[in-house]
């Protein structure tokens, strides 16, 4: 790869990495908070890619003499116009660097959905503690909260009240629905569902990742992830309604 | 320039990798690429919009995002050691005994707070500054593992567990001392076989800071981008529930998280989480998982080929492997 291609890939992947984080973009493969490093890194790739050009053009005049013998001495006869002679070129490896380019600028995946959910098993943790229950009816609360509460705190708080969570729909092989957030650490490789099952007045036709708001009670009922015997708790539907996608599409676990 | 450069180009010139006779401009071909690309979008988005490529897609562009900053934290630091740092710098801040050398670098790695993906470069560049390759690569394993951004991220995960971050610091430090020592022992420096770099001599040191950061991103970026498309393929197609069958057996069970730990190449600053959330496994089990994965990966071992050569990742990831599950069980039966 000649440096002038260098620099345009460079220029490329910076300028990616900041339209990604200028756009929420970055959300659905990473969390939130690595946008100052992602936007750092794009500034800086960027600026190498200007050097790399600023470089190459003084280069000629700086190191003439040096060029024309390097070149005396490059016998395979490789001659490019940008040459100069340098014996070393860049491995083919650096053309790789094209594929996240192309994914992430033209393709654009989405966040995680349901077919990663279900695959992977609940990653339901204990909390370390309950607070109070905001105020309000129905209480918003979030998917991971509910879940947290409904498994590990018999629902104690939960009774009597109605509940709103929101999350993507996902389908397990005998057509059970569920409700998912699906919580990241640092980025979308890590990401790991939280589950909550559907249960009482549920849409009669549910399309796998359609983001629903859940209006709902508590239940005791329970049952167990195949995947990794993890409990999953369940809502009692009062009202399913579809809603977009939120901004930041996952839940930022890890307590911190 | 040196007279071997004269000599016919033989041998070692896979990494200058030029093909043989091609005249091919490679702007071109990158501009023929791009267009080609974006004329083809439509039938391209059709057919990644399976829901397993999808998952794979956005896996490997999650990793790829994630590691960039870290990357290029990484070759700031390794392109600063290469142009600002004289070479007698380390000489007086490392013991001159490699022996001692070792754990000095050991702790020397707990100041950068990084992921793997900036502690290779650096690595690289302390070993072409003249230091030891032992003590370069004691840095290189415990760096990722023992620097205060993921030891918090370890206590954050095992709350009321503090013995699980005291676990990870001690297994960690061990192994990547013992595997310095190993290599002062053992390694042999025909094994290290990294690739050409640009000419650095008679350049100004902007020159020469920026061509050392042009040629670690392209390089170390395009085989970083091997091991996101591996991990990704794992993550996307392998399904979880192999997992489940290996967790009741103690002695599976750590090697299975151990193998794991290897394929998902997470980040070091969440594999915490991720051992955390696999709770039908034995603490043992997943200190492995946190003492292996940063030292050895699939994205780190493509980026140890390439900064390295092949010859070298090839024995070293192994033994890394090896001692990282060795030293887990035994820290982990004593502390745990």
């Amino acid at each position: 790869m000649s440096r002038q291609a260098q620099a345009a890939v460079l220029f490329l992947i910076g300028g990616a990495l900041l339209h990604a984080s200028f756009t929420d973009l970055y959300l659905r493969y990473v969390k939130a908070g690595l946008r100052p490093l992602l936007l750092v890194a794009g500034v800086v790739l960027i600026v190498a890619a200007v050097a790399t050009v600023w470089y190459e053009l003084r280069r000629p005049r700086v190191a003439k003499g040096k060029a024309a013998e390097d070149r005396s001495e490059n016998q395979s006869g490789i001659e490019h116009h940008d040459g100069h002679g340098h014996a070393h070129r860049e491995p083919r490896v650096a053309w790789l660097l094209a594929l996240p380019i192309l994914a992430l600028i033209l393709v654009a995946p989405p966040a995680l959905g349901s077919y990663s959910a279900m695959r992977t098993g609940t990653a339901l943790q204990k909390p370390w503690g309950f607070e109070d229950l905001p105020a309000g009816d129905p209480v918003r609360m979030s998917l991971v909260d509910y879940a947290g509460r409904a498994a590990y705190d018999q629902g104690r708080d939960l009774h009597d009240r109605q509940i709103k969570i929101t999350g993507f729909v996902a389908l397990d092989r005998g057509g059970t629905p569920y409700l998912v957030r699906m919580e990241l650490n640092c980025c979308a490789a890590d990401g790991q569902p939280v589950k909550v099952g559907l249960a009482g007045k549920t849409p009669p036709v549910l399309q796998p990742d359609t983001w629903l708001e859940v209006t709902g009670t508590y239940t005791g009922k329970q049952t167990r992830d195949p995947v990794n015997d993890g409990v999953i708790p369940f809502i009692d539907v009062t009202e399913a309604k579809p809603v977009p996608a939120p901004r930041d599409p996952y839940d930022e676990g890890g307590g911190g | 320039m040196t007279i071997t450069k004269a000599a016919p180009p033989r041998g070692d010139r896979r990494d200058v990798d030029e093909p043989r006779g091609s005249r091919v401009d490679s702007s071109l071909v990158l501009i023929m690429l791009l267009l080609v690309v974006v004329a083809l979008q439509g039938p391209i988005r059709e057919a990644v919009s399976t829901p397993v490529m999808q998952s794979w897609m956005t896996v490997f562009v999650a990793v790829v995002v994630q590691a960039l900053p870290f990357l290029v934290l990484g070759v700031l630091l390794s392109a600063v050691i290469a142009v600002f740092v004289p070479a007698s710098f380390f000489a007086r801040a490392l013991p001159k005994r490699p022996a001692l050398a070792v754990p000095v670098a050991g702790m020397g790695g707990a100041v950068l707070p990084g992921c793997e993906c900036a502690s290779v470069p650096v690595a690289g560049a302390l070993v072409r500054r003249g230091v030891a390759p032992a003590a370069a690569f004691t840095f290189l394993l415990s760096a990722p593992a023992i620097n205060p951004i993921v030891l918090t991220a370890t206590a954050v995960a095992f709350p009321g567990k503090p013995e699980m971050v005291l676990a990870r610091f001690v297994a960690s430090l061990l192994v990547a001392c013992a595997m310095g020592w190993l290599w002062q022992r053992l390694g042999r420096t025909d094994w290290l076989r990294p690739p050409a770099r640009p000419e650095s001599e008679g350049l100004g040191k902007g020159a020469a800071f920026w061509g050392s950061v042009r040629h670690d991103v392209m390089h170390a970026g395009g085989f970083l981008v091997i091991g996101a498309m591996a991990a990704a393929t794992l993550k996307a197609v392998v399904p979880a529930s192999w997992l489940q069958a290996t967790a009741d057996n103690p002695v599976l069970a750590v090697l299975a998280l151990a193998v794991l730990a290897v394929l998902l190449s997470i980040c070091s600053e969440a594999d915490a989480f991720v051992a955390a959330s696999l709770s039908q496994f034995s603490l043992t089990a997943r200190l492995a998982f946190l003492v292996v994965g940063p030292m050895i990966d699939l994205k780190l071992f493509a980026m140890q080929v390439g900064t390295f050569g092949r010859g070298f990742a090839l024995r070293f990831a192994p033994v890394t492997f090896a001692l990282g599950v060795l030293v887990s069980v035994l820290v982990g039966a004593v502390l745990l």
